[in-house]
């Protein structure tokens, strides 16, 4: 998501990782940090992020949040291997609300997700590891009364070899608190990794197998009420009046609150107050936005189209792309919910002067001072227990749940659980908008000579980061677009912002690429089919300034066996990108039956994320992100009627499923560059390889997701 | 007042007998394990064991559970199926979030009690019904067959 305050290549390219860490306060050891890092003087306390104890127990503080991304082992391993930490037995524990300490390097506040953790923690983490590890040796030298430099460490030990003597790092926990940091920490030659770089199983997971994990919805302070809630059909609407009469006598419900623009109810069980709301009669003022339609937004984006925008690139093609010979396509993509399995939850308990919150969230201090908006009080009145999160793909960054709980919560005597139904959580929530992009090349030689891309839809960092978005150009909804990996002779590519009507916009996972790499890829192909050429030689030949693109198109096509014979209606796609720091190839392989459903049967991906930190890590987030990509380009479409959402649940929205999984192999490239990110780049490449291969397997190339089976069906085509 | 047998204990809860056992589970019994995922029998997420056979939690009234044996997450790792599917979970990495991983765990030990080496088109029909957003199932898969084959 985004591309924050300074674009994330900027920060690649300009080096800033090191202001970074230092912003990070690495060697900080102010009030805050004794306030965040509680413990008695023999608990070896350096920084924000490390305790370890006398007897050797070893926490770290997780600043970014766990959704399923595996960052608490990543992170883990960062800072355990430049302090030669046994990872084994370390309890990792979630940050407390702290922009301060825990800010995100790239957005500066405490936020997880655009695939940027890796990015951003990548050097302070290490540098944490390697600091608290010279206070360590410091503190044995010393003991010993022997040159630092003659001490090593191993395995959570400090080791004299000369002498044989060794300390564990419980031992020196005390002695260690009162050394001072390295003001520039070692760091390892990357030769000498021992974790970073090897697969290591994921330190999350046993209790995720048990039962025993707690989710924000799993929260159970005492006394605690359960409550769930109806919003407004239509996105600003008001309630006008409720007929309660029924719900009252039920068994189980407690109470019934009604504010302007929601009515919730409480009771004994989230099924008492769930079907308590269902009994209520509710009518609802739809207000300014009751006749948008999906025909209304993909209108007003076609209007939108027609603007010039602000203006990303511009190397002169903008004059060779008039007159003839010039190809034209638009791709589109639809609105989106998340819909991750963990519905919208959040518990909250108000007490005079205080605000406790319990809930899974992308954003700490976000939803600390969203619930102190609402609560009325100040954010240091307020405390927020983050949990894991049972998905997050950008639902979670958001605190519109975290609004509606305290707004509830306010009303109610002791602590109460709000649970949103499934039907809230996909027909009453922020969306992926809908986007469009309007492409344009003109081909000489069999060449592409001139490339114009225009970028259409909303800012959402603007709304969601505001001081991230400079008003003109959103590095987000251009990224993938405003640099491929091709070397066109010119280019000029455009974005229009464009706000549609009647929804609230989020990020959703693999954000603006995935309308950006959706478009290129899919008009590369295009233009290799105007040319007559094969879309594999025709992107080796356009590939200049980026090897590392070329490695992956070359892996993955290699694996996927690419130009073997195939059956009748089948067909392979390539979709190659560069963006979140990451370069990535999918080619998908399909078939495609006579009544145009398409069987996805095989997707090839090779990956260059720079250093693998934890390649089965990165294996895993590139299965699931493909996945996620899939059920987006298969089935994902919210549709609109008269302002409301049409879909209510996973019977009408529809997601992947075990029966119509592909092939998914995965080659994960090995280099020492920084790493890039891997949460989202499989997702975004998924539309494009899916739709070059159908478009491959039957002359037809699709437009708009997801894939409509009509347009592809053989009888249409003969 | 319901009674019932969950994990081998007998437990009583007062409570109206329509409430769908999953909300009993986890509002009244804090066993929290079992999650809510869409209430209408289309995610898996609260699946749990009756007589060692699957259900949708939120779909079954806690009065039909009658005397039939529940079992849920909490408790499968006592059956020696159920404990041979955490461990392949494990083994293989499986889990993401993991908030679907409950249901995953006893609809596949479910599977794997009645057919002890299923096929992909077993696979295929008996997990079907779970979801899993952060998209696991490659490894959902190849976790069934490695604790079939250490059966
Ligand atoms: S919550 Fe029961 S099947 Fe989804
Ligand atoms: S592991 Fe996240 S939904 Fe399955």
């Amino acid at each position: 998501m985004a591309d924050a305050v300074l674009s994330r290549r900027q920060i690649l390219r300009t080096g800033a990782l090191g202001g970074a860490a230092l912003f990070l306060g690495v060697n900080l050891r102010s009030a805050d940090v004794a306030l965040a890092a509680p413990g008695d003087n023999a608990t070896f306390k350096p920084d924000a992020f490390i305790r370890i104890a006398s007897d050797g127990r070893a926490t770290l503080i997780m600043p970014q949040t766990e959704m399923g991304q595996g960052i608490y082992t990543g992170l883990a391993m960062l800072i355990a291997e430049e302090l030669d930490l046994p990872l084994d037995g370390v309890v990792l524990e979630a940050a407390p609300a702290s922009d301060k300490l825990y800010g995100n390097p790239i957005f500066k506040v405490q936020a997880t997700g655009g695939s940027t953790s890796m990015m951003g923690y990548w050097m302070p983490m290490r540098k944490v590891g390697a600091s608290a590890r010279a206070m360590l040796v410091a503190a044995a030298a010393r003991r010993w009364r022997v040159d630092p430099q003659s001490c090593r460490t191993e395995a959570g030990a400090v080791l004299h070899d000369p002498s044989g003597r060794s300390l564990t790092y419980g031992a020196l926990a005390g002695a260690a608190m009162r050394e001072t940091p390295p003001t520039e920490p070692v760091l390892k030659d990357p030769s000498k990794f021992r974790l970073i770089g090897h697969s290591h199983r994921r330190l999350d997971t046993p209790e995720k197998t048990n039962g025993r994990a707690r989710y924000g919805i799993d929260a159970m302070p005492a006394g605690v009420r359960f409550a769930t809630l109806a919003s407004p059909p239509v996105y600003g609407g008001k309630v006008l009046a409720i007929d309660d009469s029924q719900a009252k006598s039920l068994p189980g419900v407690r109470q019934i609150i009604v504010l302007d623009d929601l009515v919730a109810v409480v009771g004994d069980t989230s099924w008492a107050a769930m079907r308590g709301l269902a009994a209520i009669d509710i009518r609802w003022d739809d207000g300014a936005f009751a006749n948008v339609s999906t025909e209304t937004l993909y209108n007003d984006l076609e209007q939108a189209g027609r603007s010039e925008g602000a203006i990303v690139v511009d190397t002169g093609a903008r004059d060779s792309l008039i007159g003839d010979g010039v190809i034209s396509a638009r791709y589109e993509l639809p609105l989106l919910a998340h819909a991750p399995m963990e519905p919208m939850n959040c518990t909250v308990h108000i007490t005079p002067g205080h605000c406790e919150v319990w809930v899974g969230t992308q954003v700490m201090t976000m939803t600390q001072r969203a619930a102190a908006e609402e609560a009325g009080l100040t954010p240091e009145q307020v405390t927020v227990h983050n949990h894991l999160i049972g998905g997050g793909f950008g639902r979670r960054l958001e605190v519109d749940g975290i609004r509606k709980a305290v707004r509830i919560a306010r009303l109610v005597d002791g602590p109460v659980k709000v649970v949103w139904t499934r039907e809230e959580d996909i027909g009453k929530a922020p969306y992926r908008s809908v986007y469009g992009a309007w492409m344009k090349a003109k081909l000489e030689n069999g060449k592409p000579v001139a490339w114009s891309h225009k970028a259409v839809g909303p800012t959402v960092v603007g709304r969601w980061l505001p001081p991230a978005f400079n008003g003109k150009i959103d590095n987000d909804a251009v990224d993938g677009a405003a640099e491929t990996p091709y070397d066109f002779p010119s280019s000029f590519v455009t974005w229009v912002r464009h706000e549609p009507r009647g929804v609230q916009t989020a990020f959703w996972r693999g954000v603006g690429p995935n309308l950006n790499i959706f478009a290129t890829e899919s008009f590369v192909d295009r233009v290799a089919h105007e040319a007559k050429q094969d879309p594999l030689a025709f992107r080796r030949v356009l590939i200049g300034k980026h090897p590392r693109a070329r490695a992956v198109l070359d892996i993955a096509t290699e694996k996927a066996g690419w130009g073997g014979a195939l059956p009748p209606r089948s067909g392979r796609g390539i979709s190659l990108q560069f963006a979140f720091g990451t370069y990535l190839c999918t080619v998908a392989e399909v078939i495609v039956a006579d009544d145009g459903a398409v069987s996805v049967t095989r997707m090839t991906t090779a990956v260059d994320c720079g250093t693998p930190v934890n390649p089965d890590g990165i294996i895993s987030q590139i299965q699931g992100g493909l996945v996620f990509g899939l059920s987006a380009a298969l089935h994902g479409r919210i549709t609109l009627v008269a302002g409301r959402v049409q879909q209510s649940n996973f019977h009408d929205y529809r997601v992947m499923r075990m029966d119509e999984m592909p092939r998914i192999e995965v080659h994960v490239v090995r280099n020492a560059e920084a790493p890039g990110g891997i949460g989202e780049p499989g997702t975004v490449s998924v539309q494009g390889a899916v739709c070059n291969a159908i478009y491959a397997a039957t002359g037809v190339q699709l437009m708009r997701m997801p894939i409509d089976q009509a347009l592809i069906a053989k009888d249409l085509q003969a | 007042m319901v009674s019932m047998r969950v994990n081998d204990e007998m437990t009583e809860v007062a409570v109206d007998a329509d409430t769908p056992l999953l909300w009993v589970l986890r509002d009244l019994l804090g066993m929290t394990g079992t999650k809510f995922g869409c209430g209408i029998a289309q995610c898996g997420a609260c699946t749990v064991h009756l007589d060692g056979v699957a259900v949708r939690s939120c779909r079954l009234p806690v009065g039909e559970v009658g005397d039939r044996a529940v079992r849920t997450i909490e408790g499968v790792g006592s059956t020696p199926v159920g404990a041979r599917v955490q461990q392949a979970w494990l083994d293989l990495d499986v889990i993401q979030c993991g908030y679907c991983q409950s249901g995953q765990i006893m609809a596949a030990a479910a599977l794997l009690a009645a057919n002890p080496e299923p096929d992909d088109a077993d696979i295929d029909a008996a997990m079907a019904g779970n979801i899993c957003r952060c998209g696991t199932y490659v490894r959902i898969r190849d976790g069934i067959k490695r604790a079939a084959q250490h059966g």
